[in-house]
């Protein structure tokens, strides 16, 4: 047991790098057994990985899914915010110009549509459950953008930490609403084409949302979602503690 | 050279997340503002331009390509390491406010992925 620890530690990118592989092998063959390739394999690993992630979570009571389990450390590093963006950054290889140029405006108000829909939608949610505070309300909205917009809002708004909390909890629940949900509604809210994809990801905003949605939705899409879904949390951190703020303050 | 791809790569990806973070601070916003988007658009610049060809073609461009098509074994990795739990301990009002908005914004998808396109379309015409 301590030999294998010690290989396991002292390797541990690799081993991700294996048990991911079998993941995807494993969800691959389920999605063809199973579903006959109507649930794309992609969505199963990631719905895996999140499930995985629960009981991580549970088991060790860290904040960093199954990357707590020791023997699983490497996860969190090939999960983690530097292989994800050199990755994302990858997919771009390969777009098309003209397709950002036709894009672009559409491209640009979903972005800022999508901050403004979610804040207000997750504002109005917190009036809704009872909260009168303008601080606490406004944290609560810039949760529903993201769940890096709500902290970075509450803490320049002064937030206590049980609200920032709460914004941190609605942000991971759409995050991983968007991994699950994408590939779901992909035809009915016609998510075929990079247009529709760029307009996707500046309306979630959430980049890991997004990243998992459309590689689970179809992975020729990716690129262009993901590039305006990296404007998103930006533009939400700008806005939060800002005019957002003062909208809600005139308002309560 | 395969490294010469991954290395451009690296470049774009640095070169972004600069520019992402001096935004971040010429805006006084806390975030890095766009990194990843700016080091896409520096990509497809680069992949679509004469000067970068030795760096994108060949064994080059397949040291691009393979960190491309590790996206998905990598974004599986990122969802194993969300705290899922903390995102249900929320309560219910965490929950309601992901949901509404995440099916709030799946509404205007098409709305807005229209009036993008009509404006494309009217702009051809003139």
């Amino acid at each position: 047991m301590e030999i294998l620890e010690t290989v396991f530690v002292r390797n541990s990118l690799v081993v991700a790098f294996a048990v991911i592989g079998i993941t995807i092998w494993l969800s691959y063959f389920l999605a063809d057994r199973l579903t006959q390739g109507r649930i794309h394999g992609s969505a199963i690993a990631i719905a895996l990985g999140l499930v995985a992630a629960y009981f991580g979570g549970r088991a060790t009571g860290g904040s960093t899914g199954v990357a707590d389990i020791t023997l699983l450390g490497g996860i969190g590093l090939m999960g983690g915010g530097m292989m994800r963006d050199f990755a994302i950054v990858a997919t771009a290889f390969g777009v098309k110009l003209s397709e950002l140029k036709k894009a672009g405006m559409a491209g640009v108000i979903s972005i800022f549509a999508g901050v403004v829909v979610s804040f207000t939608v997750g504002a109005v949610v917190a009036v809704l459950y009872g909260y009168t505070d303008p601080v606490a309300v406004t944290t609560i909205g810039a949760g529903a953008v993201t769940y890096i917009v709500g902290p970075v809002t509450g803490s320049a708004l002064g937030a206590e930490s049980d609200i920032v909390a709460l914004s941190v909890a609605a942000g991971l629940i759409k995050s991983i609403l968007v991994m699950i949900g994408t590939p779901m509604v992909a035809k009915s809210i016609g998510l075929d084409n990079p247009r529709s994809a760029m307009v996707f990801g500046g309306l979630m905003g959430t980049t890991s949302g997004v990243a998992a949605g459309l590689a689970a939705t179809n992975p020729k899409l990716v690129p262009y979602g993901a590039m305006t879904a990296t404007f998103y949390t930006g533009v939400g951190c700008l806005l939060g503690p800002s005019i957002l703020f003062f909208i809600v303050n005139a308002v309560l | 050279m395969i490294v010469y791809g991954v290395a451009l790569l690296s470049a774009c990806l640095i070169l972004g997340m600069l520019l992402g973070e001096a935004l971040g601070v010429a805006l006084n916003v806390e975030a890095n503002v766009g990194g990843v988007g700016i080091a896409m658009l520096f990509l497809v610049l680069a992949s679509n331009s004469d000067r970068f060809k030795s760096l994108v073609e060949g064994a080059s461009g397949a040291g691009i390509q393979f960190w491309s098509a590790m996206y998905i074994p990598i974004v599986v990795a990122m969802a194993a390491r969300q705290n899922v739990v903390a995102a249900f301990e929320g309560g219910m009002l965490a929950v309601v406010a992901g949901v509404a908005a995440v099916i709030v914004s799946f509404a205007l998808v098409p709305v807005i992925s229209k009036i993008g396109s009509s404006k494309v379309s009217t702009g051809e015409k003139q």
